[in-house]
């Protein structure tokens, strides 16, 4: 493992849907370990820029590199489908509405892509999946269809299935935004957990209380810029920018 | 001549056999439907234009004509160009291609409005396209589409009494088999319909079961 300061680097990230400029030059460094949260109002671009970064929206302009290695590479149609594909291993995502695998427990969810692409025997899939699903608590729940499970708990398998791969990277989109309040916080604490063990990770949210307890940065994007960034201390208690106090000033209004 | 039922015990036995051979065939047939249905699906939404055009043009023969023709064409006209299938497979090959098409349409659509997150969720694990389709997209698409395909299987169930123009011994030809002994086609065709009618139900069993196995995954 080389120990490249920058472990996620985006360069000049441009991306436009048809006339739509939503990425207009976003450049972002992230070092090993280290914990990114990203803000902003809605339709900002902050999914974008996240799904940007394993190639789910490829970027129209720019650079993504992860461990010094370009995920959005230019390479030959089918060469570029395996370079993506073991990129994306690298790199786990968690999405706000789970997207498990309804057809699968909660197990077979974990260990599906493992078994397929790292040829994991019975054996060592049963034990990546119960050493999975119990770091996020479910591990009672081992053979549960996602539709006997509380959205919470959905999440947490989601989390699991994703670590499974053994990711260097986390992305989350707005994780616990489709959850009931009462089921935010067992989510949050398996975020913390992994923040605890150093996993990298960016993260894409509304909750300002969570993001500022568990970050080291916090990005405020708005219409497709990087209008400020630093320390949550900084970011949330005495931004620089107008656009990002009247955001914040905003967003305490309607969470209250 | 009135009705006289106690003719039937005699006949019973070629009547049975008739019944096996119509269970084995609506098998074999719903079998081959099904796995087709599939092929056929993602070979219409997938595949590159030189393989989807001829695919299409087939889809159009099996849709657009009588499965009769069909059926003849399989097992006397192939025998032509040299092939020479023995009945019950020309019938189980025309059957199954032609409900497979009709479950393609089935499956397509349902291919189509599985959630696109699934795809996604698939791919950011890691899986290629193909990968995703086999073991995400396909089984939830064919999951949401189980119960009109049982309807799809009744119809072949009933479809198949047409085999018997090409020799295949089935229920219908076994009936008229009966009748040709006994001059007692109301008896007989009585006693056919009441067989065809026990498959039915057993096949209605069968759909019931599979969809309360896979009521929890879906
Ligand atoms: N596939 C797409 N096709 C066209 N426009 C898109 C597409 N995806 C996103 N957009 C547009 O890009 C802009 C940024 O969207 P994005 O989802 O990144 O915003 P966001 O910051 O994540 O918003 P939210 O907080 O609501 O999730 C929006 O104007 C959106 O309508
Ligand atoms: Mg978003």
């Amino acid at each position: 493992m080389t120990d490249h300061k920058e472990f996620v680097q985006i360069r000049h990230a441009q991306k436009s849907f048809g006339a739509l400029e939503v990425l207009k030059d976003i450049s972002l460094t992230v070092e090993r370990g280290q914990i990114v949260a990203i803000i902003g109002p809605s339709g900002s671009g902050k999914s974008t820029l996240l799904r940007a970064i394993n190639d789910l929206d490829p970027l129209t302009g720019g650079e993504v590199w992860l461990d010094g290695v370009q995920v959005n590479r230019s390479l030959p149609f089918r060469q570029y489908e395996k370079h993506i594909n073991q990129m994306r291993q690298d790199i786990g995502m968690v999405f706000q509405h789970f997207n498990l695998f309804p057809h699968m427990t909660a197990r077979e969810n974990v260990t599906m892509a493992p078994k397929m692409l790292k040829g994991l025997s019975k054996d060592e899939a049963d034990a990546l999946a119960r050493e999975q699903l119990d770091k996020v608590g479910m591990l009672e729940r081992i053979d549960y269809y996602p539709s006997q499970l509380s959205g919470g708990q959905k999440q947490r398998v989601a989390i699991a299935r994703a670590l499974a791969m053994k990711p260097k990277l986390m992305l989350f989109d707005e994780a616990t935004s489709a959850l009931d309040p009462e089921l935010v916080d067992e989510v949050n604490q398996v975020m913390k957990k992994l923040a605890e063990e150093h996993m990298t990770m960016i993260i894409v949210t509304h909750e300002m209380d969570f993001a500022a307890s568990v970050c080291d940065r916090v990005l405020f994007m708005d219409q497709g810029v990087v209008v400020e960034e630093g320390p949550p201390e900084v970011v949330f208690k005495s931004p620089e920018k107008e656009r990002t106090r009247a955001f914040l000033r905003k967003h305490l209004e309607g969470a209250r | 001549m009135g009705l006289d039922f106690t003719v039937i015990p005699k006949h019973i036995d070629i009547i049975l056999l008739g019944c096996l051979w119509t269970i084995a065939i609506t098998a074999a047939a719903a079998l081959l439907s099904f796995f087709g249905g599939i092929f056929f699906a993602v070979i219409a939404l997938y595949a590159p234009a030189v393989i989807r055009l001829p695919f299409r043009l087939f889809e159009w023969v099996f849709m657009g004509t009588p499965l009769l023709l069909q059926l003849f064409l399989i097992y006397f006209g192939l025998v032509q160009i040299g092939v020479d299938l023995p009945a019950f497979v020309a019938g189980v090959i025309g059957l199954g291609l032609h409900f497979a098409v009709y479950n393609s349409e089935l499956i397509q659509t349902a291919i189509l409005s599985v959630d696109k997150g699934q795809m996604e969720a698939a791919r950011t694990v890691g899986l290629s396209r193909g990968q995703a389709l086999r073991k995400v997209v396909v089984p939830q698409a064919v999951r949401a589409v189980i119960p009109p395909i049982g309807n799809n299987m009744i119809a072949l169930l009933k479809d198949s009494a047409l085999v018997s123009v090409i020799g295949v011994s089935e229920l219908t030809l076994s009936a008229q088999r009966a009748i040709g002994a006994t001059y007692r086609p109301f008896e007989f065709y009585i006693l056919a319909a009441a067989f065809y009618y026990a498959i039915n139900l057993g096949m209605e069993w069968v759909q019931r079961k599979i969809e309360r196995r896979i009521a929890l995954s879906r």
